[in-house]
């Protein structure tokens, strides 16, 4: 695949150029309520995410973008256009949508030219030609041409699938957990190919899936979705190191949570020590709350005044995923480099560095 | 980049529906297309209650009881004989190594062709007392007439069960087959190395899988035996069938012999309700990219392979062979009394009316599936079920159930005419090939149905919306994808349909028009009057053309063992 | 692989009107037939062949009358033509039929083979005989109907179903002369004396005596000319010896086979012209001689082996009659289980 070129993106215009705005739709699915007045909005050229576990209501979301759902209240637009409000909607056919599919649902029947071919019904067959050839090159499949889907492997399937859905020049790109079927280390390098595919593309998506890496791959904007809404739409970024509540916080990324207690505007005093946050904690004082200790807040360091016994190891390469049990009886998970080898049982001294203190109040409901 | 922006300018989104739902053409038509399969039936019913005399008094007290006593047993007998046959054959010849094995996979199928009526004459000749078989055994022992010595009555209940079930245990054979070749293997490897030998396997495992396909199979034949006419008929079994021509027609009273048919209704909700639960429990979403792996097989020694051989080669010795033997000596002696012009005008009659009905009855098939596969919904499931029911409905009664109507409404229409443009259309639909079409049609939608549903079943989900997204209609996504992907399913819908329609009889001798016979009335109506040798060419004639669907099914059974690959795409 | 709907339309169209028959104009008589095509057809080709008018003919076993109710005043039938008394009176009393004036067959028709009100004719007769076994039973051991209740022959005896026409003529006869409950101990005595379950058609039983099943069946007249000319049957009509039942007392059963002119009868003229034909001289001579059945028209010779039986006694009993009392006859026939 090319190298990826950089384009210089201009934030104002991309924010006046909304393709799709999603306005407090909800859903039913099998007669349950499966999404709850949800709204967002992507910009032209945007890669957005809904992320989620199973059964939060992502793929009735993508379903109803699609044209398969319908909506109960609110409405879907596309470039400013209304395809689904309560009562009508616009089919899928018609809606310039192009779609990814966890099972790649290539049309077995027919080769790798003729899948990427099948959308461009309505191009003459010089521009099919040009436009089938453009895709196989794009995607790396040009010695692929005539094979069929059962001779390609889980990687090709997908570049293939993908490239049957842009080839159409498509809207808006959706795709539903395409990633799920690949293994582990594949996944990593299509996550990445494709991201870097829509991005020099200038193609809009986007994509539902429950695997974190995915979302963080491709997403400009990650939605995390629980229970059919949304509960923080923000860059990957701020969704590790500034989650809006317990549930975004457990849920991306590793980490603990240490008790603690507010001591003032800026400062949390924890039984590991005093912690000092740049933002304001807009709470009354000696409010109970915990915060957010994330594994590279911990840092080893033989002076540190936490004393902490190894309980666990994961060896992730580069790094290790240790799990310290402290002196207080305190669990925490840090991450250190490799070369660093402790084993189980041994004492380590550390100390907590937080560059973004994330606190929230302590209290049974978490969300 | 800048052809593909102006391809993007160029084609701007396609019209839609902007206000209101869209008037969705394949609901409205799968409901118009069921309430035509339902008429038949419901003009039965509807004659059911009509009053009659104390003609229902009169059956409850004296032959109803018979009726349907003779009924059970037959389909007790016969659910029993193809089961065992079934179940038996097709997993020694999916499970089992022994020689012969590829042969008898496709040729277990071929007792399909022979519609019940047909053996039932073929073993009559054989096996009466001028027949060979008596003739040598007295010959042997020196008996000179029936009341010498015990030979057991062909013409008999027990007759009925042993000759159908030999030529209904195809369809059981044929489900459990598929159902043995799809299992996971995984799950039968770890049968084997957790100790259990080939017997336990087979009860713990394959078989309660294969269930739901069993049951399916065996329904179907329970069905065909409900519906047979010729086979009882010449037995003297008295069925309900039996019953329901004898009070209809030789009693006079169609009410009478349309409660014979609500009650026989009965019978058919619970085999069709049976199928279609089992139906529901086969339901399994294949990949698209799934790879052939060969079953662990057990290969049989000696004495074991003997048997097994035996096991395959009886029922297509019984079911085949021996009839068509006995047909081709028949047809051959009888040959110059047979072969006439008219003969030929029967069999081109046959082989025109099956096919229309084919492929009429595919293209139903096709269009109801597809609609329930888009709007899903109760209505339509309902709907589909509806337009089942025809299957089971006795071909006497469609026809009853269709004449009417259909006269009815050629009379009205006549009549409209005559006093407006004062003209008379005279008899559109009833009296003409129409008829005897529509009762085809109606009569093998649910195997046409069966086979597209099972089919459509197959295919993800996802091909829909891939095709959907990709700018396709509905009816659009139906020809270029998902014909392709089920044509082994259409193509076994057609022909089972063909061959049914070719060996349909009581339907056919009360629908058809002036001077048009079938083979099937044609062989019918020599047997009953005791013609068995001027019956055999048309009967053979049957036999051979319901042949060539099954060599075809062969064909493609033979040919998917050997092709490794996409089983979907291919074959 | 292009789809074209078109194609697949107009193919199944043309089918459509490829089988289904074209209307012809020129003059023809449309017949419902339940006799089979190869025993009229003879007629009706020398009757085209006098007359240049064509018959279109239809056979059914079953369901005649229905189809006839259903088509109503469309229906294309002009005549129906039946094996036995039961259809013709069905017909009738059904109101499917119109009355033709029987002065014109005066002469050729007896009247207690017509339907008084001239609704319907029969052609033939034929009488309902017992056929006994050559080697096991003894000439005049059996000599009437009432006989075959005799418990001297149980497990001897083998008829058709109970419930076919040409038996429920039969004990609609017995009912005429014996009244319901005599008849019902009659048919329960004869039934207690069937060697096996009733299968097969009368010449079923004469085989059955050939093979030592029986001793004695009950058959129409005409079968007996039938086997004779079958090289098979041969053996089976050659087993048995023929009596015409009652010659003491009241005479033999006797059927018709006949013909009704339909209601609404489209070629009512030509129609006539057929009854005419086939109730003159030719059409009964063919009769007689090619079916081996009795003509009603006195003074047409029979054939050879009719003409060896010589003449004998029919039952005058009207046919109308015996039409009268079928009802009860089916009903009798299951209620003592005479089929099981």
């Amino acid at each position: 695949m090319a190298a990826p070129q950089a384009r210089p993106r201009d934030p104002a215009s991309a924010a006046a150029r909304p393709l799709l705005q999603i306005r407090n739709i909800s859903c039913n699915y099998a007669l349950e309520r499966a999404v709850f007045d949800l709204s967002l909005t992507v910009n032209r050229g945007e890669q957005v995410c809904l992320l989620g576990p199973s059964g939060c209501g992502k793929t009735t979301v993508l379903r109803a973008i699609a044209g398969f759902h319908p909506v109960l209240t609110g409405g879907i637009f596309v470039n400013d256009q209304e395809v689904s409000a309560p009562g009508s909607m616009v089919p899928p056919e018609a809606r310039r949508v192009g779609m990814v599919f966890q099972d790649h649902a290539l049309f077995p029947h027919l080769s790798v030219e003729q899948n990427i071919a099948s959308g461009l019904r309505e191009f003459s067959t010089a521009e099919k030609r040009e436009a089938v050839a453009d895709m196989l090159e794009r995607m790396g499949l040009g010695h692929h041409a005539n094979r069929y889907p059962h001779e390609l492997s889980g990687g090709q399937q997908q570049r293939v699938a993908l490239a049957r859905a842009l080839a159409p020049k498509p809207l808006l790109l959706l795709m539903d957990e395409p990633f799920s079927s690949l293994d582990l280390e594949l996944r990593e390098r299509m996550g990445q190919e494709v991201a870097d595919t829509l991005k020099e593309n200038d193609i809009t998506c986007v994509m539902v899936t429950h695997d974190q890496n995915d979302a963080f791959a491709l997403g400009d904007k990650v939605g995390v979705m629980v229970e059919g809404a949304i509960v923080q739409w923000d860059t990957p970024y701020d969704l590790y190191h500034r989650p809006k509540n317990h549930f975004v916080a457990d849920f991306i990324g590793n980490g603990v949570f240490l008790d603690g207690e507010l001591r003032s505007a800026s400062r949390v005093v924890t039984v590991l020590g005093d912690l000092d946050s740049e933002a304001i904690l807009d709470w009354p004082a000696n409010t109970p709350v915990e915060v957010l200790i994330r594994p590279d807040d911990v840092i080893h360091d033989s002076q540190g005044p936490i004393q902490a016994r190894v309980t666990r190891r994961a060896f992730k390469g580069a790094e290790i995923m240790y799990t310290l049990r402290t002196s207080n009886n305190i669990t925490l998970l840090a991450l250190f480099p490799s070369h660093a080898n402790f084993a189980i049982g041994d004492e380590v001294s550390v100390r907590l560095e937080v560059d973004h203190l994330v606190v929230f109040p302590r209290d049974a409901t978490a969300v | 980049m800048a052809t593909g922006l102006s391809h993007a300018l160029k084609h701007l989104p396609r019209q839609g529906h902007q206000s209101g739902s869209p008037p969705d053409w394949w609901t409205a038509g799968a409901l118009v297309l069921a309430a035509l399969a339902l008429m038949p039936v419901a003009a039965v019913v509807f004659f059911a209650v009509d009053s009659s005399g104390d003609i229902w008094g009169h059956l409850v007290r004296t032959s109803l009881p018979g009726y349907v006593g003779n009924t059970l047993w037959l389909m007790l007998g016969v659910g029993c004989s193809v089961f065992l046959t079934g179940v038996s054959t097709a997993w020694l010849v999916t499970m089992c190594r022994f020689p012969g094995r590829r042969i008898f996979e496709w040729l277990l199928l071929f007792p399909l062709a022979i519609p019940a009526y047909v053996i039932a004459y073929a073993y009559t000749d054989f096996l009466e007392y001028a027949g060979p078989v008596q003739g040598l055994l007295r010959a042997l022992f020196g008996w000179h007439s029936a009341r010498d010595y015990f030979f057991p009555e062909i013409r008999s209940l027990g007759g009925a069960i042993t000759l159908m079930g030999l030529v209904l245990y195809p369809y059981v054979y044929l489900l459990a087959r598929s159902a043995f070749l799809e299992q996971s293997v995984n799950v039968l490897e770890v049968s084997r190395v957790l100790g259990r030998g080939p017997w336990r396997t087979f009860t713990t495992v394959s078989l309660p899988a294969a269930r739901p396909a069993i049951v399916v199979g065996v329904s179907l034949a329970l069905m065909e035996t409900l519906n047979d006419y010729g086979t009882v008929d010449f037995f003297a079994v008295y069925t309900m069938t039996a019953g329901l021509v004898d009070v209809w027609l030789g009693m006079g009273s169609l009410a009478g012999g349309a409660q014979i048919a609500t009650t026989m209704l009965a019978f058919v909700i619970l085999l069709i309700t049976l199928e279609r639960i089992s139906r529901r429990h086969q339901k399994v979403y294949q990949q698209s990219s799934s790879r052939f792996r060969a079953l662990p097989a057990y290969y049989l020694g000696g004495f074991r392979s003997a048997l097994a051989i035996m096991a395959c080669a009886l029922p297509v010795l019984g079911g085949f062979v021996v009839p068509v033997l006995v047909l081709g000596r028949l047809a051959i002696v009888y040959f110059e009394r047979s072969w006439t012009p008219a003969f030929q005008t029967y069999t081109l009659n046959s082989l025109l009316l099956s096919a229309s009905a084919a492929l009429l009855a595919l293209l139903v098939a096709l269009f109801i599936a597809y609609s329930r596969r888009l709007n899903g919904g109760r209505v339509l499931g309902f709907a589909t079920r509806i337009a089942a029911l025809g299957y089971a409905v006795p071909g006497a009664v469609l026809a009853v159930g269709i004449l009417v109507p259909f006269a009815a409404f050629d009379n009205a229409l006549d009549a409209l005419l005559r006093r407006t443009v004062g003209i008379s259309s005279g008899l559109l639909l009833s009296g003409t090939v129409v008829a005897v079409l529509f009762a085809y049609v109606v009569r093998f939608l649910a195997v046409a149905l069966g086979q597209v549903e099972s089919s459509l079943e197959k295919v993800s989900p996802s091909m829909d919306m891939a095709a959907r997204t990709l700018g396709y209609r509905a009816g659009q996504t139906l020809l270029r994808y998902h014909v392709p992907l089920i044509r082994g399913g259409m193509l076994t819908a057609v022909m089972i349909v063909f061959v049914d329609c070719m060996k349909e009889l009581p339907a056919t001798l009360l629908l058809r028009p002036f001077n048009f016979e079938t083979l099937a009335t044609h062989v019918y109506q020599f047997a009953s009057d005791e013609m068995l040798g001027e019956a055999a060419l048309g009967s053979l004639t049957i036999v051979v053309v319901g042949l060539i669907p099954v060599l075809v099914l062969s064909r493609m059974i033979a040919r998917s063992r050997l092709t490794s690959g996409n089983p979907a795409g291919q074959g | 692989m292009k789809y074209s709907y078109s194609i697949l339309r107009s193919l199944i169209i043309s089918s459509l009107l490829v089988a289904t028959p074209l209307l012809v104009s020129a003059a023809e008589v449309n017949v419902y037939s339940y006799r089979k095509p190869q025993l009229i057809d003879p007629m009706f080709a020398a009757f085209t062949e006098q007359t240049g008018i064509k018959v279109n003919s239809v056979f059914a076993k079953k369901g005649m009358l229905e189809r006839l109710q259903s088509e109503g005043a469309n229906s294309p039938a002009d005549l129906v033509f039946t094996v036995d008394i039961g259809r013709l009176s069905d017909i009738k009393n059904a109101g499917l039929t119109q009355s033709v004036d029987s002065a014109r067959f005066a002469g050729h028709i007896p009247k207690n083979y017509q339907d008084p009100q001239g609704h319907w004719f029969g052609l033939t007769t034929r009488a309902r005989i017992i056929v006994a076994s050559k080697e096991r039973v003894k000439i005049g051991e059996i000599l009437s109907y009432e006989d075959l209740a005799d418990p001297k022959w149980k497990d001897r005896i083998c008829t058709r179903s109970g419930k076919h026409p040409y038996m429920v003529a039969l004990t609609a006869s017995m009912i005429a002369h014996h009244g319901a409950a005599g008849a019902k101990v009659w048919l329960a005595g004869l039934k207690s004396n069937l060697a096996r379950k009733p299968k097969g058609n009368d010449r079923a039983q004469v085989k059955a005596v050939k093979e030592g099943e029986c001793d004695v069946a009950v058959i129409n007249h005409y079968y007996m000319a039938n086997m004779l000319k079958d090289p098979e049957q041969v053996p089976w009509a050659e087993s048995v010896n023929v009596l015409f039942p009652n010659q003491s007392d009241r005479g033999t059963h006797m059927n018709v086979s006949g013909v009704a002119l339909t209601k609404h009868a489209p070629n009512r003229a030509d129609a006539i012209k057929l009854m005419d034909f086939l109730a003159g001289s030719q059409g009964q001579q063919m009769y007689a001689q090619k079916n081996g059945e009795y003509p009603v028209k006195s003074g047409v010779a029979w054939n050879e082996l009719q003409k060896s039986w010589g003449k004998f006694k029919e039952d005058s009993l009207s046919l109308a009659a015996i039409a009268d009392n079928r009802a009860a006859a089916i009903r009798m026939a299951d209620e003592v289980g005479y089929n099981n």
